[in-house]
């Protein structure tokens, strides 16, 4: 073994002992009333109720989705009855990029990495007998999110659901997509005006639906620090706001649907002070930066995955120890919503049985462990408090060289997250290589484990997906669907809202590929400069 | 050797999950080799083209998303039709075992799955260039 290091898994140095000395004297001295305040009141650094899990449970929400919609909702149901509290659909590379599951680009990728939906008939499909007005939906899909938006509201509709009773999220962040996910399709500016059209959608009709998950998941995964998550998520959140505001939505009226959601990784403490932290960050910026005056504006809401990077292939079982430990960490961080990973994720997409595990994991902390009995049970630890107050400083200093190079958009097209980024995660691998950050099973404790049996995904899905499109644009009015992206193309062109005419064009059972082609005439596509 | 190791690091496929390619791009550089990195979404055809014109050594090809068995037997005919199967093919990622035969059967030099050390790489591209 090499000698211990003593910084956090992002590199910040952690002292041998934190006293109140830590948190500044004199006239410099933490206030707990300024800085934490009471959970439920301004600035939410200690959680956004009074009660927080006494009152409520977070949701235990599972992100799930393989191969066809038929297997997917089979799943689905399964996972409700095994006690998850609401639905997370993981959609496969094709449908993230808006083609069709026939296109030559989705080739060997169909049903891989989620489950395919090419159109509204897979959308009723993956939800058949799933009472879509009772649970709540999260969907991760950000560049054609306004499209499968569309599809959950129609596939609700047909259910008899009602619009306004419909709850959820869906993802539609764009701009981390620039910056790590990389799943974009059109440039940045006709991205974030389909991005402010789903709000503006959503302010009007869907009062109980998150039109937005503003998101660090993939920003620290794509090896991000805890703080690069926190900053470039939060600044992508001013970036909303601000173009909210431009195209005349009120604060007090959109920002409260806007959610976020962050990584849970490792480091125990570095990770709760990072939720707390961003609490405390937006009620101020949403107060003294934008000016809103409702209490719903100020609250930040997220949902937390633990870290799919942490997991290993090998000696996967250690897995569930990392994952509990991640998810404890959100819980002590007050989040609203919770996935916990599978042991076998890091090999490909979990099994029936590794899936339950994973839920079990989040039922363990809530109902056995007690830390649920009382609101942000660490506040006040000297150690704690000190890692928040300097997570907070170091995302202004974010903010002020994001905001001198106008905004996230300008600094998304000079590359500035990306090459942050990409730095800190070379730095991180080279600690691992001198094993000066040690992952258990990969650089120590190595041994042979004992193989786990892994879920396949075969081409037979790819054929089954082609053959019910072809199915469908010959039982369809394809005079009917030609119109309606007829007129789709004349909303982008025109400048107006796409929501009402993506809608209509669901309704005509339009592909996800005819819709999204439909736009790249008008907008183009994005082609990165790649950053190494 | 005349010339430094020269290694072409592909991302085929969907996938956007570029963090273990541009961190192994940096591995190769830093240990003296010469890296061209394509970006992302490139096609088989974009790739072995590329290969082509900048002479390369190795072509490492980084898969996350499971579509291995489709894009890489397209890699390797295309090698074969430009009479560039001197090239060598390493592919990273996530790649089950139970693949990694049928890979090696159509040429590819080495699989590196998660968990393998850039000293692994960097070595093993040494040892066959």
């Amino acid at each position: 073994m090499p000698d211990r290091d003593f910084t956090t898994i992002s590199g910040t140095p952690v002292n041998e002992l934190y006293t109140p000395a830590d948190l500044g004297n004199g006239a410099t001295a933490f206030d707990p009333a300024v800085e934490l305040g009471e959970p439920g009141c301004f600035p939410y650094t200690r959680g956004i109720h009074p009660d927080m899990y006494r009152g409520r449970l977070w949701t235990m929400r599972q992100f799930s989705g393989f191969a066809t919609p038929e297997e997917t909702n089979r799943r689905y149901r399964y996972l409700l009855e095994q006690g998850q509290t609401g639905l997370s659909v993981a959609f496969d590379l094709p449908t993230l990029m808006g083609y069709d599951a026939d296109h030559e680009m989705a080739a060997g990728e169909v049903g891989k990495c989620g489950v395919s939906i090419s159109s509204l008939a897979d959308m009723e499909a993956l939800f058949d007998s799933i009472p879509l007005e009772r649970i709540s939906t999260s969907m991760t899909i950000s560049s054609p999110a306004a499209m499968l938006w569309a599809m959950y509201l129609v596939a609700a509709e047909k259910q008899g659901a009602r619009w306004e009773n419909l709850s959820g999220t869906i993802q539609t962040d764009i701009l981390k997509e620039y910056i790590a996910q990389k799943e974009y399709i059109y440039p940045p500016r006709p991205s974030m005006r389909l991005v402010v059209d789903t709000f503006e959608f959503g302010a009007r009709h869907t009062p109980r639906f998150n039109t937005i998950s503003i998101s660090g998941y993939h920003i620290r995964e794509a090896g991000a620090t805890a703080l690069q998550e926190l900053a470039f998520t939060l600044r992508d959140g001013v970036e909303y706001v601000q173009w909210g505001i431009e195209r005349g939505l009120d604060v007090d009226e959109f920002v409260p649907r806007l959610s976020f959601f962050f990584d849970a990784h490792n480091d125990f403490f570095e990770e709760i002070a990072k939720f707390r932290a961003a609490r405390k960050i937006w009620a101020h910026v949403m107060r003294d930066r934008f000016g809103a005056s409702s209490e719903r504006t100020w609250k930040l809401r997220f949902h937390t995955q633990t870290a799919g990077c942490s997991l290993t292939a090998q000696q996967p079982r250690v897995n569930i120890v990392r994952t509990a430990i991640q998810a404890l960490a959100a819980v002590l961080g007050g989040t609203q919503s919770l996935h916990t990973n599978a042991l076998d994720e890091a090999l490909a997409l979990p099994t029936e049985e590794t899936a339950l595990l994973a839920l079990r994991t989040q039922q363990v902390i809530a109902y056995e462990s007690g830390v649920t009995d009382t609101a942000d049970p660490l506040g006040g630890s000297y150690f704690l408090e000190r890692l928040t107050l300097d997570l907070e400083k170091g995302c202004y200093d974010y903010f002020d060289r994001i905001d001198a190079m106008g905004g996230m958009i300008p600094a998304i097209e000079r590359g500035f997250p990306m090459r942050e980024i990409a730095e800190a995660s070379y730095r991180y691998q080279q600690a691992v290589e001198k094993k000066e950050k040690i992952i258990i099973g990969v650089n120590a404790f190595q041994a042979e484990g004992e193989p786990v049996e892994t879920l396949y995904i075969d081409h037979r899905v790819a054929e089954k997906q082609a053959g019910r499109l072809k199915q469908l644009r010959a039982d369809r009015n394809n005079q009917q669907a030609e119109k309606a992206l007829d007129d789709l193309a004349r909303a982008a062109d025109q400048g107006g809202n796409m929501m009402p005419s993506i809608v209509e064009a669901v309704r005509a059972y339009a592909t996800l590929g005819e819709m999204c082609d439909t736009l790249k005439k008008v907008f183009g596509v994005y082609q990165e400069a790649a950053v190494t | 050797m005349s010339r430094p190791i020269r290694v072409l690091v592909a991302k085929p496929g969907l996938d956007g999950h570029d963090r273990g390619a541009k961190v192994i791009a940096r591995a190769l550089r830093d240990a003296g080799m010469e890296v061209i990195y394509t970006g992302l979404r490139q096609t088989p055809e974009m790739i072995v083209s590329a290969a082509l014109q900048e002479d390369v050594d190795f072509i490492g090809l980084s898969i996350l998303s499971g579509a291995h068995n489709a894009i890489v037997p397209r890699v390797m005919k295309l090698l074969k039709e430009n009479s560039i199967e001197d090239v060598k093919v390493i592919v990273g990622g996530i790649v089950p075992d139970a693949d990694i035969p049928s890979l090696k059967e159509q040429g590819v030099s080495a699989v590196f799955q998660p968990g393998t050390s850039m000293e692994e790489i960097v070595r093993f591209i040494r040892e066959h260039a």
